[in-house]
């Protein structure tokens, strides 16, 4: 196609630029500036002592890296899924193709409660477990638990689709070309899926950051040790501690913010790397 | 689209940005005139669903056999903390029917919408009903729970959400904390102790007393599970007696939840009498019926009489006695770097 003769169906430039900064300025900046805003009546010291002291901190930890466990748990796991889901053919494909889609659907609520009843002691899976030793239900390890489960369905989606793009017959001629499996799962494969799994691992590790439903019945929230950062805000808000709560969600944002940035820019990177050397 | 109806579309989406912005209320229409049907919200918390079904019932029969308008009362339930937030930031409630003093307080100090004095308006410091902390053991009690200081047994785990997010476990500690002050001859140091090791048998802090409840009854976690009497009674009313049984412990709390009217927006929409007729009815004798029968300690002799194996005696202290009201309690116990978060937060590794 010619690109200098080319009609854009959408009218000029300057129009839907100004309406995009609009429309992301009133649904997006605004009310997260108006965010700031309410810290703002907090002093420096305040604000410090708020979001630096050590349970809020243990919170933070508890969860980047809980979220961060879970996606890369659903990075391993959603490839192989989509996978599944892309290359053979069995009966009830359509019924576990829609079951991806449950996490997204249910109410987070639900979810907490589902997979509290499921891994306590009396739970269907919980008693087993413990029976092993491994206790999930009020440890961190449930906290990775439903936060894997929310985030699974972000993972399938953005691969599945690329998945289908790549066709089977790449990785037969890489098999003809006596290519073992695992040369061609790492030279032919993932290369091609590469940026589409970096941005479902994106997908699902913010939404796993800002998850609260699901996670405060399965934590078991004590302080220290499986107490989210949501929780306290939660719970600044009981004291109606306003400025307080907008200190720790502030952070969260940024932080949140600066990772999904940079998690961007490396997917930017892989695609014109990969553009550069296929193209 | 015909002029007429994008003009009304415009002022439909008008009202939409408008009602985003609490100080200016959207466009609610002031004042409802003679004959035209009178709207109230009641903002209430969780457990008094069923209590405030009955009550509307039986109040808007009343108001309407007596001033031939037709009463509509709205109900809405959620955390108390939660629903007063929503009020302060522009729920248009014409009451509060709350589970703690100090959720009106900030009612008052945040949104300036109840007046300084509020709870000293109605009868009974604004509550029209009371309940108490109780313990909830399973069928047949088999760590022989009976007072307060079972609850300090190495074998024993105790069930009781977190007081930073759940009003309820702030009268939960605050039972505990006036047994042992009053174990101890007002000795607080001994009284930290006591409920510093209560909490070290709770193996699970819900955020919400609804939430502890299913942890002790569908997870068969814990014991004992400490809660408020009204809920107590539903839990063994409905989930079974042949499973749980109530302990009532020696001494427990007075809790008080009170009423109010929100000053500001029944002025604003015109409903002050019927408001105000509505909370006077909670202290009728059948008001007070209705409480008794929804597990709530009445404040009338003859409610209390007709319902009085229902409701065990009890010596009960109240907040007012003990802790100085429950904004001194807020402080000194559950604020952050407070008597909770020094007693029970684990120190840092």
């Amino acid at each position: 196609m010619q690109h200098s003769a080319r009609r854009r169906v959408l009218p000029g430039f300057g129009l839907t630029m100004g309406l995009s900064w609009l429309y992301l300025g009133l649904i997006v900046l605004l009310p997260l500036s108006g965010l700031f805003l309410k810290t703002f009546t907090l002093s420096w010291a305040q604000f410090w002592d708020t979001v630096a002291s050590p349970r809020v901190l243990a919170a933070y930890r508890l969860s980047f890296g809980a979220a961060l466990l879970a996606a890369l748990v659903n990075v391993v796991f959603g490839l192989l899924v989509a996978w599944v889901l892309v290359r053979y053919r069995f009966p009830g494909k359509a019924l576990v193709d829609a079951l991806v889609d449950l996490p997204f659907a249910l109410p987070t609520a639900v979810a907490g409660l589902t997979l509290t009843t499921l891994y306590s002691h009396n739970g269907w899976y919980g008693q087993y477990l413990e029976a092993l030793g491994v206790k999930v239900a009020f440890t961190p390890l449930g906290i990775v638990v439903a936060l894997t489960f929310i985030g699974l369905p972000f993972v399938v989606r953005t691969v599945q689709p690329v998945l289908e793009d790549i066709d089977a017959d790449v990785e037969e001629a890489a098999a003809t070309l006596g290519a073992s499996p695992w040369r061609t799962f790492t030279h032919v494969l993932l290369p091609g899926v590469l940026p589409a799994l970096l941005s479902g691992f994106t997908l699902a590790f913010a939404r796993a950051i800002g998850e609260y439903g699901s996670v405060v019945f399965i934590s078991g929230n004590m302080p220290m040790r499986t107490e989210i950062a949501p929780l306290l805000i939660i719970t600044r808000l009981e004291q109606y501690d306003y400025a307080g709560a907008t200190a720790i969600a502030g952070v969260m944002l940024a932080v949140s913010f600066a990772l999904l940035l940079a998690a961007n820019l490396i997917q930017r990177w892989t695609n014109r790397r990969l553009e550069a050397r296929t193209g | 689209m015909k002029p007429q109806s994008l003009h009304k579309l415009t002022a439909a989406l008008l009202c939409l940005l408008l009602s985003a912005v609490p100080a200016l209320g959207g466009c609610s229409k002031p004042g409802a005139g003679q004959g035209e049907p009178i709207t109230l919200l009641n903002v209430s918390y969780d457990p008094t669903r069923e209590l405030y079904t009955d009550v509307n019932a039986a109040f808007a029969k009343q108001w309407e056999a007596k001033h031939g308008t037709k009463l509509v009362i709205k109900q809405s339930h959620g955390g108390s903390g939660k629903q007063a937030r929503a009020v302060i930031d522009g729920l248009d409630a014409d009451v509060v029917t709350l589970a703690l003093a100090y959720d009106v307080d900030m009612i008052h100090d945040k949104g300036q919408l109840v007046p300084e004095g509020w709870q000293s308006r109605l009868p009974n410091n604004s509550s029209p009903y009371t309940s108490t902390i109780v313990f909830v053991v399973r069928k047949g009690n088999a760590k022989g729970i009976r007072d307060w200081e079972d609850l300090l047994r190495p074998d024993v785990a105790v069930i009781t959400p977190n007081p930073k997010t759940s009003g309820g476990a702030r009268w939960n500690y605050l039972a505990a904390w006036g047994y042992a002050l009053r174990k101890n001859n007002g000795d607080e140091a001994k009284a930290q102790e006591f409920v510093s090791n209560l909490f070290k048998n709770v193996p699970v802090l819900d955020s919400g007393a609804r939430g502890a409840t299913t942890t002790f009854a569908e997870r068969g976690i814990g014991d004992v599970l400490i809660a408020w009497e009204n809920e107590a009674l539903l839990l063994t009313d409905e989930v079974g007696k042949d499973k749980f049984e109530i302990i009532v412990p020696s001494v427990s709390i007075l809790a008080e939840p009170p009423v109010a009217l929100v000053d500001r927006n029944v002025d604003r929409k015109g409903t002050r009498a019927a408001a105000e007729a509505y909370l006077q009815f909670l202290y009728s004798e059948e008001g007070q019926e209705l409480a008794a029968k929804h597990h709530f300690r009445p404040r009338s002799q003859a409610a209390a009489a007709k319902y009085a194996s229902h409701f065990p005696t009890v010596s009960l202290f109240t907040i007012d006695e003990v802790f100085g009201g429950w904004k001194q309690a807020q402080k000194k116990h559950f604020d952050d770097g407070g008597a909770f978060d020094r007693l029970y937060v684990p120190k840092a590794q």
